[in-house]
């Protein structure tokens, strides 16, 4: 079980970032962030954070919607393990 | 310090709509966001003239300003004064906009152009549309050994002028970034100050190879030792350790030496394996005496 200082509810989110519930269970609903359930209440774990400051920019900044966030979300995960890909590549071929 | 066109950088001309001018900042945000550009300075850079863009143009106080000083926005400030004297004298109240005290400077203004800083002061409290921007995330690159990764040690980065002590656990991943809150760029109008990234990157060791938390050696083994079996010192990271070796070990067989492999990452005390391949030397510049008992040996 996750440790509960970690973890911080929906709810605050919203009163923190000043934005709505629905945002934050639409991204749940996409599989873009991780919405956890201890003792019957929901949490989101702290190390979703920053995942989720990202995506507040992306549709209140950008005005991008959830299906645009989730292509976006996909791309820069492909392009983050193809730059892993290049570092690793580039320590190969430093034998 | 040059003159910056504002309405070029956002693709309009001077008789743009509020609305035509947040149409075109937001789509080219879209292009050039931080967020979408990680690790692109090119982007960042460009955003950044975008976001002054959009700062000026989207305020109506500020756009006027701008339009009615134009290419000639270094005598502005004298205008306004000889104007502001002018009314005054005339007995009519009014509002000037004045340098950096007009508006708010909680942020640093270094991420505004000297133009804008020039123009507007260090900072847009004014602005109706004002959007809170996180700064820029960093990212930097650091280099360690393997062996430096087997122990916790402390690093010292030096960003913005500042000093910053990084400790790099043990067991760290090649590739493994290291997040640091609040390092990286300042906000934009009061927004936090961006996170910085630290990617870690381990150099190969000429003796030890890692996969995960296991360590792969080749150690070489004279033939009497492999035939016969015996004892053989070798080094891991942790120091020497000495290894049984069985009889008739083969060329190429392996032994794995439990918990002398590398950290767990942030699991004290655990260690994963350190697999040996044993490498059989045959022995060379043979003496007439040794070929016989070999060729006895052969025939045995």
């Amino acid at each position: 079980m996750p440790n509960t200082e970690e973890l911080i509810t929906p709810e605050a989110c919203c009163a923190h970032y000043h934005i709505e519930l629905t945002f934050i269970q639409s991204l749940s609903e996409y599989g873009l962030i991780e919405i956890i359930s201890v003792e019957e209440k929901q949490f989101i774990h702290n190390e979703q954070l920053r995942g989720l400051e990202k995506f507040i920019r992306l549709h209140y900044e950008l005005g991008i919607n959830m299906e645009g966030i989730d292509a976006i979300a996909h791309l820069l995960r492909k392009m983050e393990n193809m730059q892993e890909e290049i570092t690793l590549l580039k320590n190969k071929l430093q034998l | 310090m040059e003159f910056i066109d504002y309405y070029k950088i956002l693709g309009l001309d001077k008789t743009a709509s509020t609305e035509q001018i947040k149409k075109a900042y937001r789509k080219l945000a879209r292009q050039y966001h931080p967020d979408l550009n990680p690790n692109d300075k090119d982007a960042n850079k460009k955003f950044q003239q975008i976001n002054e863009a959009n700062e000026v143009l989207s305020d109506p106080e500020k756009r006027k300003k701008y339009d009615q000083y134009g290419q000639n926005w270094q005598h502005a400030e004298a205008y306004e004064k000889a104007k502001q004297s002018q009314q005054t004298a005339g007995g009519t109240a009014y509002s000037t906009y004045g340098g950096s005290e007009a508006f708010g400077d909680d942020f640093s203004s270094g991420d505004f152009s000297d133009f804008f800083t020039s123009m507007f002061g260090g900072s847009s409290r004014g602005g109706q549309s004002q959007v809170k921007f996180r700064g820029q995330d960093y990212n930097a690159e650091l280099q360690i050994s393997l062996r430096e990764a087997y122990t916790t040690h402390q690093r010292i980065f030096t960003i913005n002028e500042k000093n910053i002590r990084i400790t790099i656990p043990a067991g760290i991943a090649n590739g493994q970034t290291i997040k640091l809150k609040g390092h990286g760029g300042a906000g934009v109008n009061g927004g936090p100050a961006g996170d910085l990234y630290i990617t870690l990157t381990i150099a190969e060791d000429p003796v030890f190879k890692r996969l995960g938390d296991d360590l792969y050696t080749t150690v070489e083994l004279d033939l009497y030792t492999a035939v016969l079996g015996g004892e053989k010192t070798i080094d891991t990271l942790d120091g020497k350790v000495k290894v049984k070796v069985p009889p008739e070990t083969q060329n190429g067989a392996k032994t794995r030496l439990k918990g002398k492999g590398f950290p767990v990452y942030k699991k004290e005390g655990i260690y994963g394996d350190l697999i040996i391949t044993w490498l059989i030397k045959l022995p060379v510049n043979l003496t007439e005496k040794q070929k016989a008992l070999f060729r006895e040996l052969s025939q045995s």
